[in-house]
């Protein structure tokens, strides 16, 4: 089973619902798909293994083969390849590695390149297994790198995902086809506002979902009453706590910093499952 | 010898368009010639990436030795250099006084890009 | 015309409350919101639409199964898996490539462009405000993050505005490379917890890599001072200006729940003195 822990807002409490609901399970994966700000290693410290480079595709072109015909740029959506005077350029940072180029050049002159995206590291950490993902900075295209960090995730494997904010590509990549998304917002007008934008990403995606409704008592009760016009079940609510605050700002998992956590976590995962198995039958 | 000059309208008295991938259009001309063509550019105006690209390919088709216009990114730079089209950047006003500067000598060739690229 | 943009790397680190606090400091300025994936600026300056514009951007390609033959050449050549072996393209999976549509020899592949959001032109309260809103799902966020940046530069070149402020989008990826690039200066704001730490450094790194100038504040800095301390010792290391730290202050959040901005919920909040001064020595950097 994967579990998604989404949310539209950021700064909402994602990494620090998935670290400590991934903690609370026995023998789980946490992967983090928040490639362009991963912190959850921040807060589980795994051990890591070496690096492995995660790279995409672009073309290479064989000048000497080449016949300046021109039909890799007619074929290229995104402008990554053209022929200008007696040579070919490309511009591999727009490349989005569809492969159209090469399977259209009639000479057989571009072969497959490789660019570099970023990184996924694994690592092990409080019986967990861990693995993430880190966008090189100046690259844009953090979709690929995420579906590289899914296809580590073994399909009988309980694991948890975090998933980057917002609703667009990277999103939509970090939570498609897992069994169910928690939504962590916060009760304030940026939070509702993103929140439902989140909702009807997850509708779209057809993903069984459930709420929790972090420093609940921040704001006031638009979120809840959204969540039972939208019949979301709300899965936990925290109040605000300085206490959980600063554990957070030192990387602490709060099932870490107060065990008494630990219980309603454990709760949140039976709950979890209960719904998704009522969501299959 | 042809140049181009990206324009906000199909004149010589329309303005010049700042921008070089996505401007409005191109005009084509022979600096001492009355006679211009009207290159379109719509194809580009929404591109969602590299139109600065295809605009300087399509103005290199068009053979022309140069291009004025406001800014140009380094991908098209690139594109322009590859091309050996000289690029000149910063220029304003109408289309028919920008060419009117060029005739007299008193432009010169940007070294480079005058503006970071969108990465768009 | 000066444009300031306001990232952080790190989501809920107070992007949003700052711009609209900064809105009404600074003259007359032009508001962008170009967080457009989840875009908030507008719930507190309550802009009054003037023109709404679509915005269109790549292709996604969609099967006539009645022209189709079932050859299979589209799912051989689809990298992105996203058409299903009925022959039915998953417009969510579709990269907008075209591969299955060029090399489709019965022409069944339509390939038309996409609607994927829109963008608005308003005023509010402070001054012209352009922002936008993409559709659910949508790619092409760094597109639109272009489009709205450049409405707001034209507004301000053309009526003669100082500044435009812009509220920018988390993370170092596309929106943000496209929010940030040719920008008179950037305003990092950052928190004192390890997450908003590192989350700085990437977007710091960022920010030099497309050599854009940086400024760093830290907001709710005495949530942890000593790890507010160590990210004041390292933006000094690395020559990145700490123009002011806020103190936690519960007027933040309030002065949103109202829709209102922090000087308007309470302009003798603890928060109002710091964000004063932040603008004063923004003003000093930028403009």
């Amino acid at each position: 089973m994967i579990i998604s822990v989404a949310s539209g807002k950021g700064g909402t409490g994602k990494t620090t619902m998935a670290t400590s609901l991934a903690l609370s399970i026995d023998r789980a994966r946490l992967a983090d798909c928040d490639v362009e700000a991963p912190n959850s290693h921040l807060f589980l410290r795994p051990v890591f293994e070496p690096d492995d480079t995660i790279t995409m595709p672009v073309p290479q072109v064989d000048e000497d083969e080449c016949t300046l015909c021109g039909e890799c740029a007619v074929i290229c959506q995104f402008n990554a390849i053209v022929t200008i005077a007696d040579t070919v350029m490309t511009f591999p940072e727009l490349c989005h590695g569809c492969g159209g180029c090469q399977a259209a050049c009639p000479a057989g002159a571009i072969e497959e390149g490789r660019r570099t995206i970023g990184t996924i590291q694994h690592g092990r950490c409080n019986g967990l297994d861990f693995v993430h993902g880190r966008i090189r900075i100046g690259e844009a295209m953090a979709p690929p790198l995420i579906r590289q960090i899914r296809s580590r995730i073994n399909p009988d494997e309980t694991a948890v995902i975090d998933a980057p904010p917002g609703t667009s590509c990277p999103v939509i990549a970090a939570i498609k086809d897992t069994d169910f998304v928690v939504l962590v917002t916060e009760p304030t007008p940026f939070g509702l506002n993103d929140l439902k934008l989140a909702v009807e990403t997850v509708k779209i995606l057809k993903i069984p979902s459930g709420l929790i409704i972090n420093r609940s008592d921040i704001g006031d009760n638009k979120v809840a009453e959204y969540a039972a016009m939208e019949k979301i079940p709300i899965l936990m609510e925290i109040p605000y706590n300085r206490q959980i605050a600063e554990a957070y700002s030192r990387g602490e998992p709060v099932v870490e910093a107060f065990p008494e956590w630990r219980e309603r976590f454990e709760k949140l995962y039976a709950d979890i499952c209960n719904l998704v198995a009522g969501s299959k039958s | 010898m042809k140049i181009a000059v990206s324009s906000k309208g199909k004149t010589l008295d329309a303005e010049l368009d700042a921008r070089f991938g996505r401007a409005a259009c191109f005009i084509v001309l022979d600096p001492n010639n009355q006679s211009y063509d009207v290159v379109e550019n719509t194809q580009n105006l929404n591109a969602a990436q590299g139109a600065g690209i295809q605009a300087a390919k399509t103005v290199a088709d068009h053979g022309v030795s140069a291009v004025l216009t406001g800014n140009c990114g380094p991908k098209a730079y690139a594109v322009l250099e590859q091309a050996g089209i000289s690029v000149i950047t910063g220029v304003s006003g109408s289309v028919r006084q920008a060419v009117e500067q060029y005739k007299n000598g008193e432009l010169r060739p940007a070294g480079g890009p005058n503006v970071n690229g969108h990465w768009m | 015309m000066k444009e300031l943009v306001v990232i952080s790397g790190k989501g809920g680190s107070g992007k949003t409350s700052m711009v609209a606090a900064l809105s009404q400091l600074a003259n007359n300025p032009v508001l962008c919101d170009a967080d457009v994936d989840a875009a908030d600026l507008h719930l507190i300056l309550s802009p009054n639409l003037k023109e709404s514009h679509e915005f269109t951007a790549g292709h996604t390609a969609s099967i006539d199964l009645e022209k189709c033959t079932r050859c299979g050449k589209c799912i051989e050549l689809c990298r992105f898996d996203a058409i299903s072996p009925d022959f039915v393209v998953d417009p969510l999976e579709c990269e907008g490539c075209g591969v299955c549509y060029y090399f489709c020899e019965e022409g069944a592949v339509a390939f038309p462009e996409n609607l994927s959001g829109h963008w608005y032109m308003s005023d509010c309260r402070f001054g012209p405000m352009v922002h936008a809103k993409l559709g659910i799902a949508e790619e092409n966020s760094g597109k639109l993050v272009t489009v709205v940046r450049k409405e707001a530069a034209k507004i301000a070149e053309s009526n003669g505005h100082e500044m435009v402020i812009t509220d920018g989008p988390p993370g170092v990826g596309c929106p943000v490379i496209a929010a940030i690039g040719g920008a008179s200066g950037v305003l990092i704001v950052t928190e004192p917890s390890l997450s908003g730490r590192h989350d700085m450094e990437r977007v710091l790194e960022l920010a030099r890599h497309f050599s854009v100038p940086a400024l760093l504040c830290i907001n709710k800095y005495d949530l942890n001072e000593s790890i507010s301390e160590g990210i004041r010792k390292f933006a000094e290391q690395h020559n990145v200006p700490c123009v002011g730290q806020v103190p936690f202050d519960p007027a933040m959040t309030k002065s949103m729940v109202q829709a209102q901005t922090l000087f308007e919920y309470d302009p003798n909040a603890p928060a109002c003195t710091a964000v004063r001064e932040i603008w004063a020595r923004l003003r000093e950097e930028v403009v």
